[in-house]
């Protein structure tokens, strides 16, 4: 009993942070069409980024701890706003209608750039930034005793879900953006400024990469190659989820993060690569994913 | 049939340039030549998926398959000799690659590309975890012989080995050539065009996708096999996803337009990696990614599509997408 509790609890924290990311990939992908390997760099950026804020902020005494939480997000923010319009204006967007696959590359050469240039800025040093995961206290169920500020991270990933769900279902904007994914020659023939809502959803994506690493920093040491783990376990939730669903995403973040968890919990030998057979057995099954839009074959 | 005949007589004659070349060249050049034809291999198999209009992302799986199972035969079995230890690599990854093929079939794009990383993650995870098999470390392989030859000295193995791995790859390329100028090869083409008017012309899309998915395996397995040879040691990161996309990477940096093309650019590839990573340690991965970049950019067909004739044959200039590459006889194929 305790053990399937831990399992349930440790795969739903595990899912929140994913869930964030996943939910940022699958959206670029739902409206560019592509399948963004970068992704995992903008998390990392977004971790050593608010690492860096966090760092300064506690180091000199400032101002009531709190505001860390604030800083973290003005990091994510900050890191969106000056990558996102930058990577899709200033390269994506000479690639827009070429193949997929051919995308994907293009953004893994975006990703072993960023990887330098994080490496060029923050070196290979790690850093910490654990005062605001202390924050909230502990928090107890089952007799297991867990980190409040866990728990914050899922109503996050909640309220992200959230957010994301009401934009995307419930404004104009997100409206334009459905129209745009679901075909976007005939949005730009109705008038739709497709070109803006491609830098938008990008950043939009970005910033949800971002958050997922600024608010993961505390829990890990921000160091080199946390980015290629991000990447590979986000492209395994999107992909169970089906690309450019956000439901999808969400319940394949939980898929992920229970199997995550059972492995460690029950076979810790498997933790490897259990996340990729439950892809693989999702994908025998139904090719594309759980959540697979519906899209006529354009011959 | 001149185009058949022309193509070996190149082989051959490629072989013998290297064999010449490989005697003066320094130890060091051969050992990076060695291991650049090795993996050019691999992405010569890419390069038959892609003709396809398929990617795989891992083709790490087939050229750790290949390694490990030459590795086995000299641990396990006693085999010592080269070319029976890269045979059985071979064969060893088209039985896995013939395996998996029916599970891949129906996948195409970006779920075929995600859907062998993953398979190639677990071949790594499995691998790491397999302490008999050295778990992460992996293992050491000693110098083989070459049919009952034992070098004695480093430089003979390395040289030997050049020898081997240049005569393997001169007869894979120009196999590879012909099997592409083929009827059969040629439906790979029009399947990447057009799927459906590929169906109903009657010839079976599955079957062509099947049949590349093998080729690949094969060579991967070939590919790892003498990797693992050239470089004396075997670890799980065979199957890991960087190598695989280093082999990606190298197939789209030479394109599906020249068999050649692959191996220029391996060796470009290899040198280039030596070079920067001794002198820019820090800043290499990122060079390399700008130069992936502008070569989508400005040569999206590759460095290949820089020579001037495609394929043996009379082709027309345009390259191998013009419409008479779909134009051609069916009823060779069931």
């Amino acid at each position: 009993m305790k053990l399937a509790a831990a399992i349930l609890i440790d795969g739903v924290i595990d899912a929140s942070w994913l869930f964030i990311v996943a939910v940022g990939l699958t959206l670029v992908f739902g409206v560019l069409n592509i399948l963004n390997f970068a992704h995992g760099s903008l998390f990392a950026v977004g971790a050593y980024a608010a690492a860096s804020a966090v760092g300064w902020y506690y180091g000199g005494d400032i101002g009531p701890p709190f505001v860390g939480y604030l800083l973290m997000l003005g990091a994510a923010l900050a890191v969106a706003l000056a990558l996102g319009p930058l990577l899709e204006r200033g390269v994506l967007r000479f690639f827009y209608r070429r193949d997929e696959v051919v995308l994907v590359l293009v953004t893994y050469a975006l990703f072993l750039i960023l990887e330098d240039a994080t490496k060029l800025i923050w070196g290979a040093e790690s850093y910490y930034a654990s005062e605001p995961y202390g924050l909230l206290g502990n928090v107890s169920f089952f007799g297991l005793s867990y980190v409040g500020y866990d728990f914050a991270l899922v109503g996050l990933a909640l309220l992200a879900g959230l957010l994301l769900w009401f934009g995307l279902n419930r404004t104009i904007t997100g409206k334009v953006v459905s129209a745009v994914i679901h075909d976007r020659d005939i949005s730009r023939a109705m008038g739709v400024n497709v070109t803006r809502v491609f830098a938008f959803a990008f950043t939009l994506g970005v910033f949800l990469a971002a958050l997922g690493g600024a608010f993961t920093a505390p829990k890990i040491s921000v160091q080199p190659g946390i980015g290629i783990t991000v990447i590979l376990l986000s492209f395994a939730v999107v992909v169970i989820g089906g690309l450019g669903s956000v439901e999808g995403a969400a319940i394949a973040a939980l898929f992920v993060g229970f199997a995550r968890a059972a492995a460690i919990h029950l076979v810790p030998w498997a933790e490897l690569f259990i996340v990729y057979l439950v892809m693989a057995l999702v994908l025998a099954f139904r090719p594309e994913g759980l959540f697979q839009r519906v899209s006529a074959r354009k011959i | 049939m001149a185009g058949i005949v022309g193509t070996l007589a190149a082989a051959l004659i490629a072989f013998a340039v290297l064999a010449v070349l490989g005697y003066l060249l320094p130890n060091w050049l051969i050992l990076v030549t060695t291991l650049a034809f090795a993996k050019g291999l691999v992405a010569l198999g890419i390069v038959a998926l892609m003709r396809g209009g398929l990617v795989s992302f891992g083709q790490g799986t087939f050229y750790c398959t290949g390694a490990y199972a030459a590795g086995l035969a000299m641990h396990s079995l006693g085999v010592a000799d080269a070319a029976v230890l890269v045979a059985l690599g071979a064969v060893a990854a088209l039985i896995l690659g013939l395996l998996i093929a029916p599970l891949l079939a129906g996948y195409r794009g970006i779920f075929f590309a995600t859907l062998t990383l993953a398979l190639s993650m677990i071949v790594y995870g499995i691998l790491n975890k397999t302490y008999s098999l050295g778990g992460s470390d992996g293992f050491n392989l000693h110098a083989p012989t070459f049919f009952g030859y034992h070098p004695s000295t480093p430089h003979d193995v390395s040289y030997a080995l050049f020898l081997f791995t240049s005569f393997v790859t001169a007869t894979a390329a120009a196999l590879c050539r012909i099997h592409f100028a083929s009827v059969r090869g040629l439906l790979s083409l029009a399947a990447r065009d057009n799927e459906i008017r590929l169906e109903y012309l009657g010839a079976s899309v599955r079957w062509v996708s099947g049949t590349n998915f093998a080729i690949a395996a094969f060579l991967a397995g070939i590919g790892g096999a003498l990797s693992a040879l050239s470089l004396g040691h075997i670890d799980p990161d065979f199957a890991f996803w960087t190598t695989s996309g280093e082999f990606v990477f190298l197939a789209i940096l030479s394109g599906y337009v020249s068999v050649t093309a692959v191996f220029v650019a391996a060796i470009l590839l290899e040198l280039v990696r030596s070079f920067s990573s001794q002198y820019f340690p820090n800043t290499w991965q990122g060079a390399l990614g700008i130069f992936l970049l502008l070569i989508i950019l400005f040569l999206p067909e590759g460095l290949g599509s820089l020579m001037r004739r495609p394929w043996p044959g009379n082709w027309p200039r345009s390259g191998p997408r013009s419409a008479k590459a779909v134009q051609m006889p069916t009823e060779s194929v069931e």
